[in-house]
């Protein structure tokens, strides 16, 4: 994972869900690049396409709220979108995220203040999201989560523990 | 000190004495489910190079989501999961003849008080109706707790829920989590612990516990607990392989709530949730008269034989209005024989139903596929834009009473209306 994330944001309101981001249709993939062609496609004419040009996506409350398919946030990583920043997360989602090797954020002032096309930058060393001069603290996932996310997913973490020989009886 | 039902037994499950919330924990699954979604796991085991399961005893499998196979795709992935549950030995596995996994594995005995349970669906709440703590989770972490046996878990806080009172006729627990869902909002309980009590509770049959578990996942709940009592070991102990291991564990009566919430039942009135969101919700007065093109009985929230048998109560000797399309969906094998030994299943045919094999069914998308400006009214726990079909259709969610009396009508109607 990267130390700093860079880029222009799209601005979702409060509850999207998980079929929204994905509909039950295209779960027979888990394919990003596949699932990334019918990313948001349910909010209609002009998606997924438009957000192919974002970097980062920053949202209300509860977002991937709805069904635990893990698709939700294989789909966002397949538009190219490089984290999600949220008022807070539904809690599969979060997880999903997480597994998946998504970097999300919790914070709430970062939704309040931003527009869409804005630009967001975010320090995870420092802890800090700044957005036109003002920085936003944001609380860090536990470090033995963390690690997950910064081996890029949780497949990748079991990998690299069972070839470590920390092998399960 | 004092501990919540989620406290007590997220420490038993993670070899602790006792956790507190916020705390994360190493939990370790009595049980790991997984549905149709199965075949996805199996290829992130290949694609770790993994190849032993830390108990496969811990495992099952139902295919419910889209039963039968309807293209070659989800048949390759049937297949999948079919041929990995042979290969492993994994006797908790269930054929798409089965019915929806929630209700499979409750009434095949899998499931008992004090279990942790985790599987690949949001609605795993609805294991708190038998005092099982279940959450839902991704396949790629489904995949983990098989060849780990664990996953990180936070001990949540908890909201206590107290229901006094008693419903009034053709008011019913879907009513009540509408209500409840529409007061507290779809983040209401987010990754909170939700606790059922009152002197309503011993009134409330298993089936009604069920719908209560399962919708509470609308409100953001990350699992849920109904205290085990009479009317739980009356209906799990026969099923169990073990009776020996029916152990209810409790919450203790100092334990800390964050929130408590108490609801008179004989206030509720019958409830919608209106598109797009469950939250979304209103008395059924408020929508009365909308038209409907489609009727869903079915899913793992009223997919129940009592929710059949309150419709077919309503729409006995009756005709559905000719524009409607009544779909009845049981929820799973033993429900479908028991309506089919019933003449529950006649009645509904007769009054103009279409049933169905048993399964997820429109709830998931697998048939009753909805045209651009229909609307649809479904006794499931989602009404998300899009989740039956087109994306310019809707969905309205109520009781299987609300939902007999509107397929008579051809339009939204009041239950009581027709109660006899």
């Amino acid at each position: 994972m990267q130390d700093k994330i860079t880029g222009r944001i799209y601005k979702f309101g409060d509850n999207v869900n998980s079929d929204i981001i994905i509909a039950g249709r295209y779960l027979i993939y888990i394919d990003p690049v596949k699932l990334a062609e019918h990313a948001f496609e349910m909010l209609g004419e002009g998606f997924p396409a438009r957000l192919r040009s974002f970097d980062i996506l920053v949202a209300g409350r509860n977002f991937g709220c709805g069904s635990a398919r893990e698709q939700a946030s294989t789909a966002i990583q397949g538009l190219g979108i490089k984290a999600v920043v949220a008022a807070s997360f539904a809690r599969t989602f979060y997880r999903n995220a997480i597994n998946d090797g998504l970097p999300i954020f919790e914070c709430p002032a970062v939704y309040d203040a931003v527009a869409e096309g804005d630009e967001l930058s975010i320090d995870l060393a420092a802890g800090l999201i700044s957005h036109s001069g003002r920085d936003y603290e944001f609380p860090r996932i536990p470090e033995s989560v963390a690690k997950i996310l910064q081996l890029g997913g949780l497949a990748n973490y079991l990998k690299s523990t069972l070839e470590a020989g920390a092998a399960p009886r | 000190m004092s501990q919540t039902i989620a406290e007590k037994i997220l420490a038993a499950k993670a070899g602790l004495e006792r956790v507190k919330p916020g705390q994360i924990v190493d939990a370790y699954p009595d049980l790991v489910m997984s549905h149709t979604a199965t075949w996805r796991s199996v290829s992130v085991m290949k694609k770790i190079g993994a190849k032993r399961l830390y108990d496969p005893n811990r495992l099952a499998i139902v295919l419910d989501h889209i039963s039968p196979a309807k293209t070659e795709k989800y048949a390759a992935d049937q297949q999948t999961s079919r041929n990995f549950a042979r290969e492993y030995g994994i006797e908790k596995f269930y054929d798409v003849d089965a019915g929806i996994a929630h209700l499979v594995l409750m009434e095949h005995g899998h499931v008992k008080p004090g279990d942790l349970i985790v599987g690949t669906d949001s609605h795993c709440t609805i294991y708190g109706a038998l005092g099982a703590l279940g959450s839902g989770i991704g396949y790629t972490e489904v995949a983990s707790v098989w060849v780990t046996g664990k996953l990180w878990m936070k001990v949540p806080t908890t909201i206590k829920l107290t229901l006094n009172g008693r419903f009034a006729a053709g008011v019913s627990a879907k009513d009540l989590m509408l209500y409840l869902i529409g007061t507290l909002g779809a983040d209401g309980c987010g990754y909170k612990s939700v606790e059922f009590y009152g002197s309503a509770l011993p009134q409330m049959s298993v089936s009604e516990r069920m719908t209560m578990a399962n919708l509470a996942m609308e409100m953001g709940s990350k699992c849920v607990f109904i205290p085990p009592d009479e009317k739980t070991s009356e209906w799990l102990l026969p099923r169990l392989k073990d009776p020996a291991s029916y152990q209810p564990v409790f919450a203790d009566p100092e334990a800390v709530y964050e929130q408590s919430i108490d609801i008179d039942l004989a206030k509720l009135t019958p409830m919608i949730a209106c598109p797009h969101q469950v939250e979304n919700t209103k008395p059924v007065a408020e929508v009365m008269g909308t038209r409907i093109d489609q009727a869903f009985l079915g899913s793992c929230a009223n997919g129940k034989y009592e929710d059949l048998v309150v419709a077919a109560d309503i729409l006995a000797g009756r005709k559905i209005d000719p524009r409607v399309r009544l779909i009845v969906t049981p929820g799973s094998k033993e429900i479908m024989l028991e309506a089919m030994r019933t003449g529950v299943l006649a009645t509904l045919i007769e009054s103009g139903a279409l049933v169905t094999n048993p399964g997820c069914g429109a709830c998931a998308g697998d048939g009753g596929t909805m045209a651009d400006g229909e609307v649809s009214l479904s006794t499931a726990n989602r009404n998300f834009v899009g989740r039956m079909g087109s994306n310019k259709s809707s969905i309205y969610l109520s009781s299987p009473a609300t939902l007999a009396a509107s397929a008579l009508k051809g339009a939204i109607a009041d239950p009581r209306e027709f109660l006899r």
